[in-house]
């Protein structure tokens, strides 16, 4: 039963109710990072940390906060973790932390940690909210890497730094600059609105 | 570093840096509110006028205040809390004194405090090294680009009500793509000023 539970909890987030392409939220720091592979991942792994700990936090003290201010208490935890995962980078990849920029600090007002702490970690017991966190975590990073993935590889015809596509071919500059996160992210969202589409007309036939 | 004219920063926060085309931030407000002018242009005044304040209430709190105490990893809480206090703030003054801007602006105010555009442009000032009137320019130069970006999206909006478009691109899907035709048109100003 409770395998059952976490599973559809996974499904949920990554994929039914993925934040990015679903909800259409917590884009802001999904274009921006997207030029390179690597940046997507340690963006992902920074935001799923940060969702999975509030969460289960936020879960853990639910029945002590009153309710007007919760919003506040909700702000302040995001902020502790992300304060953690920025001093983390600093110490240990200074150079990413410097490529990253503000957008590791604008964590805090992603619209995805909040909105799991309101929709779900308020209402369920600490370990669900952290596999909840969790699973809208990948649900971001898997977004975020697909984009990376072409823009990165048009762009630079590299994956991850390596160099992939070899001098013949011709980078196209306009997939390192903005307007094509918005393309892609767009081409996305067609992309998961068609199949969720096809799945569910076979869903209903069967 | 060469020293930037405050005034050069805030023409290239309007237009070679835009807030929203090229540096994302805001996005999600900029999505979902942008469906009408006016209330558009309303979310945008807000923005500008949060900016404006918060960025000089971040800038003296970040350098008289957590920089000589060595605190400044305690930047972002410190910033987000004293975004939260200025909206509060706003929200009495207005409410007190200029009723008309209040009911104007009034259900814009709190959302703002969770607009990333806002703890953006704080933290690009730290991290930009901004003197005093420069992160002032910088502010209030991203406001009025934000504006300008999230007035131009709705009227275009507008507009498409009427278009066909394809069933999976309805709403956010066509916005994108809207957008990031703005920004291909904004890449056109990159030339004339350069800030970063």
């Amino acid at each position: 039963m409770a395998k059952q539970k976490s599973k559809e909890i996974f499904s949920m987030g990554v994929w039914l109710d993925n934040p990015i392409l679903r909800q259409l939220i917590g884009i802001c720091s999904a274009l921006a990072v997207t030029n390179l592979m690597v940046n997507s991942l340690v963006m992902g792994v920074g935001l799923t940390f940060v969702t999975a700990f509030s969460s289960l936090t936020i879960s853990a003290i639910r029945h002590y906060t009153p309710k007007h201010i919760r919003m506040m208490v909700q702000v302040l935890i995001i902020a502790s973790y992300v304060i953690m995962v920025d001093i983390f980078l600093k110490a240990y990849m200074p150079e990413m932390s410097k490529a990253l920029g503000p957008y590791i600090g604008l964590i805090i007002t992603n619209c995805i940690i909040m909105g799991r702490a309101e929709a779900y970690a308020q209402k369920n017991p600490p370990l669900p909210s952290f596999l909840d966190g969790v699973a809208n975590g990948i649900g971001y990073t898997g977004v975020l890497l697909f984009i990376a993935f072409f823009r990165e590889l048009l762009g630079f015809g590299s994956l991850f730094g390596i160099q992939i596509l070899g001098d013949w071919w011709t980078a196209w500059t306009i997939m390192i600059m903005p307007p094509s996160a918005f393309f892609l992210l767009a081409i996305a969202i067609w992309i998961a609105h068609n199949l969720r589409e096809k799945h569910q007309s076979e869903g209903a036939k069967s | 570093m060469i020293e930037l004219n405050p005034f050069v920063i805030f023409i290239a926060a309007i237009f070679t840096n835009n807030m929203i085309l090229s540096n994302f931030l805001g996005m999600c407000s900029f999505v979902a509110v942008s469906k009408e002018i006016n209330t558009s242009l309303g979310l945008g005044q807000a923005v500008t006028f949060v900016l404006a304040g918060t960025s000089i209430i971040n800038y003296l709190v970040y350098h008289y205040l957590l920089v000589p105490y060595n605190l400044e990893f305690l930047r972002f809480i410190i910033f987000i809390i004293s975004i939260a206090a200025f909206v509060q703030l706003i929200e009495m003054v207005l409410e007190r004194y200029i009723p008309n801007l209040y009911y104007a602006l009034g259900i814009f105010l709190p959302l703002i405090t969770v607009n990333c555009a806002i703890l953006g442009v704080s933290l690009f000032m730290v991290i930009r090294d901004y003197t005093f009137l420069q992160s002032f320019g910088f502010a209030v130069g991203s406001g009025l680009g934000w504006t300008l970006a999230i007035v131009a999206l709705a009227g275009i909006r507008q507009k498409l009500k009427r278009a066909s478009v394809p069933k999976g691109l309805e709403g956010p899907g066509i916005t994108l793509i809207v957008t990031g035709l703005m920004a291909l048109a904004f890449i056109g100003f990159s030339g004339i000023v350069q800030i970063s």
